[in-house]
Order: C-alpha cells, then structure tokens, then sequence
C-alpha cells in the first residue's frame, strides 16, 4: 500500500528509508555502529517532533488516511463481531456502523462513524459524514443494548453530519437532538472514543455517555478549523490560525475538562501500528467498562447531568 | 454558522432605516411597504401588507407574550468568561465587551419566569443581535437553569429561539452546551412537565440540534428558516440550488418537525391554549 506521507513527517521518512537501505548492505559491510547512530537519531527526532506538533498537524494526523478507522478498531479488539444494519424506518446509513461484539470479558454494542480508505469506499461511506438514518439507526442499537443490559462504546470520527438537502428534510437536527436527549437517559454504561475527527453536532450526536475517552491525535470542536477559517477571518488561508485559537487537541480538551482521559497512540500517530493502537485502546476500555458497570443503572442518568453540567465558563 | 455572512443583511427594525429620513419608517423586506414605527410595534412587527415576520428581540417577546409586569429575570448579568483566550481578527473579549455595550444585553438569551394569560411560566427568549444569537457558555447555562426552574418548581417551560448555532469563540464548550441542555430537558421530561419550543427566523445548527427540536409541542413563526446546517454551507455541498421554501417553517410543517405555524399575533394565546391543554 502506498503510504501517505504528511509534509511534516517527511524528514523522518528520508531518514528510515537511508537507514533501510543500510540495513539491506550492512551484512557485506561493517556499518553496524553507523546503523546504531542512526536509529538513536531517527528515534530522538521522532521524540520531538511528535512532542511538539502543532495543533493544526494533529488535526493533519487526525485526518490521516492511513488512521484505523471505527471497523478496524472493532476488528482489533473484540470477537465475534455482528455488524446490524439500518434504523428500521428508512435506511441503513453506511457511515454509521454498529453491531454486538465481544470484548475481553464484556459483551457490547459497538457503534461508530466509519470512513472510507479510498475514492470507491468513501462514496460508499459519504466520507464519514452522516445523515438522520445514521443518529436513528445508532439510538437505534443503544436502546437494543439497553433491553439486554449491554454497555454501549461510541466511536466518534467524522467530518461533520452531512449537510445535504434530503438530511434537512428528514430532520438532521431533530435525530441529533434526540440522541442527546435518549443518551442521557439510558440505563446501560455508555463510554464515548474520540478516535479521528470530531466535528461539531455530527460527532456529538452519538457523542453523550459517562466517561469521553481520546486517542492522543485527534480533535474534537464546535467547527473545524477550515470553516472556523472562512467565517472568522472570512477566507480559508487562516486555518493554523483557527485550530490554535480553537485549542481542540486532546491536551486541551483535557485540560477544559471536557474529556476524561487522554489514550496515548503509538509514536508518530495511530496509522504507524493499527495492532498498538487497538491494544491501547482496548485496554484503557476494560478499565473503564471495570468501573463503569458497577454503577447502579439509575445512577447514570444523574450522573450525565451533572457531567455535562459542570461544562463551561462563565461570570457571574 | 454562517451568521457572519448573514449579519450584513440583518432584517432588524435598526438596520432598515438607512435611506427613510426620520428613522420613524421602516420597510418592508419582503413586500417593500414603508411602515410608520408605531405602526409597526403595534402589529408586534409584523408587514401589515405581507404579513412578513421582522426579527425582534427578548424584550419585545417579553412584552408580546407574557403578562405585562410578571417578568422575574434570572441570571441577568451572567457573561462570558472567554474560556478559550480567543482572538481571531478581533478578541473575542472585546467583541462581547462592545456587544454588550452596543445592545444593553449580557448575552444571547434572557431567562426568568412570568404568567402567560395568568399561568406562571419559565420562559426563555433568545436575542439573534447578540453575535448571531449564538450559544456558548452563557446560554447553556441560563438555558439549563431556566429547565431546571421549570423541574423544580413544576411549572411549564416555554423557549423562543433565534440563534445561527453554536458559539465559535468558545470551541468546544459551546458544543457540550447541546449536551447539557438536552440532558437537563430530558429529565424535565420524565417530571412529565411540557416544554414549549418556539422557533422563530433563524433557528439554526447546535441550537436546533438540541433544546429548540426537544419540545413536547413545537411552534414556528411563519416563513423562519429553521434547520440544522445553514442553506449556504448545503448549496455547497450539493452543488445546486435549493428548492423554494426550503427549511422554512411551512417546510418543516409539512416533513413533521413542527407541530403549529402560528402567527405573532395569535403566538401568545397558541402558547396558552397548549399549556392549558397538557397540565
Ligand atoms: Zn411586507
């Protein structure tokens, strides 16, 4: 597979490809402390670069197309996968999947925004971006999971809800708001992954539950930095500017407390190692499904309540 | 959220007097009649030819709806505390700052309680001039408290919305203010206590998405546009035209959004008349 490669990271990949090539003739030559040197160096520059990426180069690595999406991430980590399909009124949203898996020892509903990897799969997914069969087809699946007691993981990662005119028409708004609406509500534990782009209305529409996990390049805002760009600064030149001023990474996130726990991915983004990433993952979510499920199911609801309630800020 | 763009055309009472001389005549937007001020407010600012609805503010809708004197504001001067250190070309520190100056508002909505035809209400009015009547902090919570008045004291709970969305400035915690509302409507719901949601021109993005589609009962203003994404933001996604009428309230009526197109005129006794019929 031919490898995306983001402007940013190119440095390092002239540098593992020279040290590839040194790997292929080191046996005839004695270049092995050269190699050494080498890798230490590659390895520090890897370090520091992805320390110190700006906020505008994680939303770039949110995006990249070599990211585990929502289907890989459930191959990764779980068993006996069975995707369902459809929200029994009108259609089955492709860019909404779902279905009841095994997890370690829980069984659960998983349900996430799925991107395409290629021109032919995005069209097939609408490029991630919902329309209200999608939020109904998800409620859909959590109130399944809530009649048999299942925790329900939401993965977000979507570019928006779709805005097209038929989603308008079938009430983009109305599906959104009452999955906020049912979420709150429902007597089952519900853990939230951030796992690529979260934009806006479209992600939170399957984004309300008890605790709000992300993966460590992702980001997660009102808008995306390219039209925060053109209504703000009214051009799309200003969008490094907009993702700084956004603070939507999720260090920030975490520290406006609006996230509860940063998942760390393998050096130099999740798309460097799909397997590392799934294992981290899968192990933060046995963790937290450990805590989750001891919580009595009425407890939930208030708890909601009160979670979100403490965000934002305000003067009185 | 494209009240930016939109903010220029901005059908106010104020912004239409430019070329009439005493700034005592307004003109019609749709129809072009010139109507004298009086006129108008005593038609609660509405085209005495077209019938055309002009967007108005809380403190008309305080007048128009609710008993007069029975308004107990809450929270009146919560503000923002710009979470975020947010500047685009501008600080967003000074534009609530010149705002607030500007409009003699602390933010985008106004919430209290008051008696609608003598049945004590809680009541919340957004205000579209107030940075597109955008919600951020400030309106979820007021938003929030204002459901909770109505849970707590068991009184019905009426919101009119006016708002382009989302609050931009304030990134992320203006999205959880979806959250936050919801949640709190949700449990409004289970006292079984009615919500009112009235949508008036514009009711768009995060503001739809949440409180303003949760009500039990659902009442527009004629003709506002009410939808999730603005028809800016959909005409380029699609490429194309949209269709005459699209999301406006005979739109909605018609694919099941709303429940009732009421004129201004008769909105206060429809609220009423709802209200008696559900407690
Ligand atoms: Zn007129």
């Amino acid at each position: 597979m031919a490898r995306a490669i983001l402007d940013f990271e190119k440095p390092i990949f002239e540098l593992e490809a020279k040290l590839e090539e040194m790997r292929k003739v080191s046996d005839n030559l004695d270049i092995g402390n050269e190699i050494i040197k080498i890798e230490k160096k590659v390895k520090q520059l890897k370090e520091e670069l992805y320390k110190g990426l700006s906020r505008w180069q994680r939303v770039q690595l949110a995006r990249h197309p070599d990211r585990p999406y929502t289907l890989d991430y459930i191959n990764l980590m779980t068993e006996n996968f069975v995707e369902l399909h459809g929200d029994r009124s009108y259609k089955d949203d492709k860019a909404m999947v779902g279905g009841l898996a095994q997890l370690d020892n829980y069984k659960v509903m998983i349900i996430g925004q799925q991107k395409g990897r290629d021109t032919k799969s995005n069209l097939y997914r609408n490029f991630g971006m919902s329309n209200p069969e999608g939020y109904r087809k998800a409620l859909r699946l959590m109130k399944l999971a809530e009649k048999f007691n299942r925790p329900v993981i939401t993965m977000l990662d979507t570019p928006g809800a779709f805005p097209g005119i038929e989603a308008e028409e079938r009430g983009q708004a109305e599906a959104i708001a009452r999955n906020l609406f049912e979420m709150s509500k429902l007597r089952v534990p519900i853990i939230i992954v951030i796992i690529g782009e979260g934009a806006s209305g479209g992600a939170l529409g399957i984004g309300l539950g008890d605790r709000i996990l992300m993966l460590e390049n992702c980001w997660y805002s009102v808008i995306s930095p390219e039209s925060c760009s053109s209504i703000l600064w009214r051009s799309w030149e200003y969008k490094e500017q907009a993702a700084e001023a956004l603070k939507l990474t999720a260090p920030d996130l975490l520290q406006q407390g609006i996230i509860d726990r940063i998942v760390p991915e393998p050096l130099g983004g999740a798309h460097k190692d799909h397997k590392l990433a799934a294992d981290n993952l899968k192990q933060v979510l046995i963790e937290e499904l450990d805590k989750l499920v001891k919580i009595k199911p009425d407890k939930l609801f208030e708890g909601r309540i009160e979670k979100f309630g403490k965000m934002g800020v305000y003067q009185e | 959220m494209p009240w930016f763009k939109r903010s220029k055309q901005n059908i106010s009472p104020d912004s239409q007097k430019k070329d009439l001389p005493d700034g005592m005549w307004e003109k019609c937007p749709s129809c072009n009649e010139i109507i004298h001020k009086k006129q108008l407010e005593a038609n609660l600012w509405t085209c005495l030819k077209c019938d055309y609805h002009f967007r108005i503010g809380s403190g008309e809708y305080i007048g128009i709806l609710l008993d007069a004197g029975t308004f107990k504001e809450m929270d009146k001067k919560m503000r923002s505390a710009d979470p975020l250190d947010f500047e685009d070309t501008k600080k967003y520190t000074k534009r609530i700052a010149e705002t607030i100056k500007k409009l003699g508002l602390f933010d985008a909505v106004r919430t209290g309680t008051g008696k609608i035809n003598g049945t004590e209400i809680a009541f919340a009015c957004m205000d579209f001039q107030f940075i597109g009547g955008s919600m951020g902090s400030v309106v979820g919570e007021k938003i929030a408290r204002v459901i909770d008045k109505a849970y707590k004291e068991k009184i019905p709970l009426v919101i009119i919305s006016a708002s382009g969305g989302a609050r931009m400035m304030e990134g992320a915690f203006s999205l959880m203010q979806l959250a936050k509302t919801s949640s709190r409507l949700a449990r409004l719901a289970e006292a079984k206590i009615p919500y009112i949601s009235v949508m008036t021109d514009p009711t768009t993005g995060g503001t739809t998405a949440s409180y303003a589609m949760l009500g039990d009962v659902h009442i527009a203003e004629p003709k506002a546009l009410i939808g999730f994404a603005g028809p800016r933001v959909i005409r380029q996604a699609v490429g194309k035209d949209l269709p005459p009428g699209f999301q406006r309230s005979e739109f909605l009526l018609d694919q099941g959004f709303v429940d009732i197109i009421s004129h201004r005129k008769d909105l206060k006794s429809t609220i009423s008349k709802v209200i008696n019929l559900l407690s």
